[in-house]
């Protein structure tokens, strides 16, 4: 056995990279529970992956077989409506499982230098997801997969000038037809994931490259030769690591936080079963009432929502009066959350040596996203868009007032090593 | 390996001129990836332009053609009703055709290029059913009207322009298709005045 790994070493490093990204990672010692969700996202992914796979296997990519073809899932394929309701729950695990992970990465500054391509990545991620989302809600050809791409399409058709045709070309019709379907189809299935798996990749290597975050926001990095021996992780470590720097505080990512993460993936599952088991339809938000209905053009839903995680961004969009500013300050809403490590201009990662300004306003920015969410889901009304207007202001004041403060921020001292 | 001097002037023209003709490649390869997202000729043929000729509609007599699988509905007002559309605006949601339910060159009190005649599609905005036409016997669903449309799913009702009542369940105006008239007599459905 050891001869064998031995010649495999010899034209693959196998063991070397297993050791540099996992048994010989220096993590640092202080992860909370805020850690374990990169992990879940994984998970996740592999779940939407194995799923999507054996679900394209009777699902018919056509306007006229789609629905029926997804009922035939449902009903006559042998564990068919397991299959699809962990992969329906599984989209919405996904973004609950992201939101928090991307809480987690502001919280605690993990976005700030040197981390900001690692967080572009992971916005990247978030992005593709959305599209990947986006175009699977399509594909039962419900009527509200039906009416929700035509919102979002017709979105497009706010850009002036050339608006109107570039909905044609999305669609490949005047209207959402079964040539949008099939494209929709092949970009959820087959390139979108592929994307989605290369920039996991990248996230990772970025990562591993600059190194993990902690709670404390603190460096356990030290520069070469400023560390007593004794104050050295007595783990080994790979020289990737070591040979530039005195790491302090760590301990191996395995099998350290693999067992860890192990209890966090176990409490998942068991919440995630239970989802799907006994809620599959998310009480109406992960699968949606009028999605039972085949796609019908002639037939508007009373209440167009979109999915819950669409919601934040939703709201945005239909609070402001004009369609074309409206999407500009959707888009931007993303935009914002891409440039946050610049808007951060603060030394300081973690809230817990921050100011109390900045735990104020990091509060009223997860009111605020929460807030749009929950009205993204609701019908229009004036109350709901005084109230959306106001998040609105919030979610983009969160980064604007982060921009003024941050410079000068009065801030306590970062301890020299991890606390608790 | 020779041991001509290098000319790197010579070599930085070459890898230039080389990425410039490959980037025109690229562009090229694009074409036929960017071009197969367009509506297909089968597309194109089921979506092409209705056209209708109007020169035999009787006046208050409505027509109906059918366009991208959706009916078209066409009216020939009279002064009459021409008229009598401005004098119950306070009863509409949407008197002055705000919400963008037709085309900017239809966006008027008529909400159509010539008074005379009225396009709009047949689909309710509620859900979708075709709204009918009641010509002279409109009173019984709003008094003081005498024409309009009603819907018989859910009792929708529009007036002559296709503006949608207060108190009915359809939230928006009917849809205002993109329309031309090529000549006195010809009415194109799909194709807005100037466009081919």
């Amino acid at each position: 056995m050891n001869s064998f790994m031995a010649w495999i070493e010899k034209r693959l490093p196998f063991m070397d990279a297993m050791n540099k990204h996992a048994i010989q990672y220096p993590a640092p010692k202080n992860f909370n529970f805020w850690y374990v969700f990169g992990i879940l996202a994984t998970v996740v992914l592999v779940n939407q992956i194995l799923t999507g796979v054996w679900l394209t296997m009777n699902y018919e990519p056509s306007g006229d077989g789609a629905f029926a073809s997804v009922e035939y899932i449902m009903r006559d394929v042998d564990y068919g409506w397991l299959l699809r309701y962990m992969h329906s729950t599984g989209a919405s695990a996904f973004f609950i499982v992201i939101y928090l992970h991307m809480f987690r990465g502001v919280m605690y500054g993990s976005y700030q230098k040197p981390r900001e391509l690692l967080w572009i990545f992971g916005m990247l991620i978030y992005l593709v997801l959305m599209a990947e989302a986006f175009m699977g809600y399509l594909l039962p050809w419900g009527n509200m997969s039906y009416w929700g791409a035509q919102v979002i399409i017709s979105l497009f058709g706010a850009i002036p000038v050339i608006g109107e045709d570039l909905t044609i070309w999305i669609k490949g019709d005047y209207v959402i037809s079964g040539a949008t379907l099939n494209r929709f189809f092949a970009l959820h299935v087959i390139a979108l994931p592929l994307v989605l798996v290369i920039l996991v990749f990248l996230h990772i290597l970025a990562l591993h490259e600059v190194g993990s975050n902690n709670p404390d926001g603190s460096n356990i990095k030290k520069p070469k030769g400023s560390m007593k021996p004794e104050e050295l992780s007595k783990f080994t470590f790979h020289e990737q690591y070591t040979k530039k720097y005195d790491i302090v505080d760590a301990i191996p990512f395995h099998p350290y936080y693999t067992v860890k993460d192990l209890v966090a993936v176990v409490i998942f599952l068991i919440l995630f079963s239970w989802v799907m088991f006994f809620f599959p339809e998310g009480g109406g938000y992960f699968l949606e009432p009028p999605n039972f209905t085949p796609a019908n053009g002639l037939k508007t839903p009373e209440h167009i929502a979109p999915v819950w995680y669409f919601g934040p961004f939703y709201t945005v969009l239909r609070v402001i009066p004009d369609k074309l500013l409206g999407m500009i300050a959707m888009f931007a809403a993303i935009g914002m959350l891409f440039a946050l490590p610049w808007f951060d201009r603060g030394v300081v990662r973690s809230f817990r040596y921050r100011s109390k300004l900045h735990l104020l306003n990091l509060t009223q920015f997860a009111i605020c996203f929460v807030a749009l969410g929950v009205l993204g889901t609701m019908p229009a009304s004036d109350l709901a868009n005084l109230i959306g207007r106001l998040a609105t202001l919030g979610y983009f004041g969160f980064f604007v007032f982060l921009w003024f403060y941050s410079k000068g921020e009065k801030t306590k001292p970062v301890p020299e090593r991890v606390t608790g | 390996m020779s041991n001509v001097p290098v000319n790197n002037g010579r070599r930085r023209f070459l890898t230039a001129a080389t990425s410039v003709v490959g980037g025109v490649g690229v562009v090229g390869v694009a074409v036929p990836f960017i071009g197969s997202w367009n509506p297909s000729a089968r597309a194109k043929a089921a979506g092409a332009p209705v056209e209708v000729n109007v020169s035999k509609i009787e006046p208050g007599q409505m027509i109906r053609a059918e366009w991208r699988g959706k009916p078209v509905y066409i009216i020939r007002r009279t002064d009459a009703i021409v008229e009598a559309l401005s004098k119950h605006d306070s009863q509409l949601r949407d008197p002055e055709s705000a919400e963008p339910q037709q085309p900017e060159y239809a966006t008027n009190p008529y909400r159509s290029i010539k008074p005379e005649f009225m396009v709009a599609l047949g689909v309710c905005t509620h859900l979708g059913c075709a709204p009918t036409h009641h010509k002279g016997d409109f009173e019984e669903f709003v008094t003081g009207v005498k024409d309009g449309f009603f819907c018989p799913c859910h009792g929708s009702k529009f007036d002559m322009a296709g503006r949608v009542f207060q108190g009915v369940p359809a939230p928006l105006n009917l849809v205002v298709p993109d329309h031309s008239f090529p000549t006195e007599d010809t009415l194109l459905v799909g194709v807005a005045p100037g466009e081919a």
